[in-house]
């Protein structure tokens, strides 16, 4: 009773005497409290990309700013015999595709993106629960993968195809353009110079440094450019964005 | 006749106290997603964190269940509707002098001999301003800590917490001393602003809460000038 009467005043009071804490939870998923959220999130993006600017850097880090280990969260591994075979063998079959709305789509081995540029950066990867980790990534920038593919001019989003599966969905995440040309945003193979571990990703993972680590898509397999996200799964840009209603950009 | 309390101070003040509880009950939730505190850059590995927190309750939090991304939701549009009224009420208490006037108080009253020797008369319930004074010295003092440090620390250490952000603004993170500093700081300050409101709240109760609660409604009528 005491407990009742306490949740309803402290609702009471976070409404301003609007109404009782239901209502609250009723408002947050109505049209109108998503609607307010969405406009908020917009301006929080506008705001970083006006303050910033297209191409601003992240941070990056010396090699003894480095945490002693990189937390794994999420989906820690791939199921299935194929995955631990290919992660026993050093992954020599895993195909990266490029494709969608591009004019020369790819299929690239694990060779074959370590030969080309590479750019290595030191980061700090924020987690939406709040912790962080600092390591070093070594990759091809997604600009010059997405530049020999040939981009056609109505693609919007960048897609990113996953091989793990979390409760029973595909994982998936997708950015927009800005943030796919963006010079930190590579396709990394190394984590502190060794092959990205299982549970960061193996063996490839996207790292999209200006955002969240739910964006930062492991186990990659596929890059997709599309013109619009609503036919993708849930059609809300991502894994958590489709599951649990987490903000498409993870930058705020 | 002036109202004790200009139009601006009331609409910040209901504002701010609105924004203040979506903010502080969201964080909240927000905090129970990981319940860890460090300092520096990163931190992830509880075993090195300076403080485990408690897990909020449901009925502390916003939403009332766990829900990081409803939680969040509520946090970054309440952020708006905080970080836009404490500038713009900075903006008017600098025109209409309500800060120099009222509030700025003269660096000897910031010695601890003196904030101690005001504590003391608050306890012994003497809270009179000094003649021609619209507060006493430990209401300028706390309500000058509050809109000139604690307030603007949760925006810039909010702020700081934006991967987004950091490209624009690196400098910002690094004067808080890293990322995961700027979220002990945040954290810490976000307690301070709660202990501020319990004894706010105690002082309107000691102090004729209904005419005090009105005043900051209606305006009020400016006391007469003196010590009580």
């Amino acid at each position: 009773m005491t407990r009742v009467a306490r949740r309803s005043l402290m609702a009471g009071i976070a409404a301003l005497g609007a109404g009782a804490c239901s209502k609250i939870d009723r408002f947050a998923t109505s049209e109108t409290g998503e609607g307010l959220f969405d406009t908020a999130e917009g301006w929080h993006r506008e705001a970083h990309r006006i303050l910033a600017g297209r191409q601003a850097l992240a941070p990056e880090y010396a090699p003894e700013d480095r945490s002693p280990s990189f937390k794994g969260n999420g989906s820690l591994t791939v199921d299935g015999p194929i995955y631990r075979e290919q992660l026993a063998e050093g992954f020599p079959d895993w195909r990266l595709a490029i494709n969608g709305l591009v004019e020369n789509p790819l299929r690239l081995s694990l060779d074959e993106l370590k030969a080309l540029p590479q750019r290595t950066q030191i980061t700090r990867h924020d987690c939406v629960e709040g912790w962080s980790a600092i390591g070093q990534w070594t990759g091809p920038q997604l600009s010059r993968l997405l530049d020999t593919a040939k981009v056609k001019p109505e693609a919007n989003f960048i897609v990113f195809r996953c091989a793990d599966v979390l409760y029973g969905r595909r994982y998936y995440e997708s950015v927009d353009m800005v943030d796919a040309y963006h010079p930190q945003t590579i396709v990394a193979h190394s984590l502190n110079g060794e092959p990205i571990p299982e549970k960061n990703g193996a063996p490839l993972r996207m790292r999209i440094e200006r955002q969240l680590g739910y964006k930062h898509a492991k186990y990659l397999t596929a890059i997709e450019a599309v013109a619009s996200l609503d036919d993708i799964a849930g059609g809300k840009g991502g894994f958590w964005e489709d599951i649990g209603n987490y903000q498409w950009y993870a930058g705020i | 006749m002036k109202p004790r309390h200009a139009i601006s101070t009331r609409i910040w003040h209901w504002v701010n106290a609105a924004a203040l509880v979506v903010l502080f009950m969201s964080g909240l939730g927000i905090s129970n997603a990981h319940r860890y505190l460090y300092w520096g850059d990163y931190g992830f590995d509880p075993a090195d964190a300076w403080l485990a927190v408690m897990r909020f309750p449901n009925w502390a939090t916003l939403p009332q269940r766990y829900n990081l991304a409803e939680a969040r939701d509520w946090h970054s549009a309440g952020a708006w509707v905080f970080a836009v009224a404490l500038l713009a009420m900075w903006i008017a208490m600098l025109a209409n002098r309500h800060f120099v006037r009222d509030i700025a108080a003269p660096p000897s009253a910031w010695s601890p001999a003196s904030v101690w020797r005001e504590v003391g008369s608050h306890l012994r319930g003497q809270f009179g301003a000094e003649t021609g004074a619209k507060y006493n010295t430990l209401q300028k003092l706390s309500y000058g800590l509050v809109l000139g440090v604690l307030l603007p620390l949760m925006v810039f250490t909010g702020l700081a917490l934006s991967p987004g952000i950091e490209p624009a603004a690196p400098w910002l993170v690094e004067a808080l001393g890293g990322r995961q500093s700027a979220r002990s700081l945040h954290f810490i300050v976000a307690f301070a602003l709660l202990a501020f409101f319990v004894v706010h709240l105690a002082m309107v109760l000691v102090s004729g809460p209904l005419r005090q609660i009105w005043g900051m409604i209606a305006g009020g009528r400016e006391e007469p000038r003196g010590k009580a």
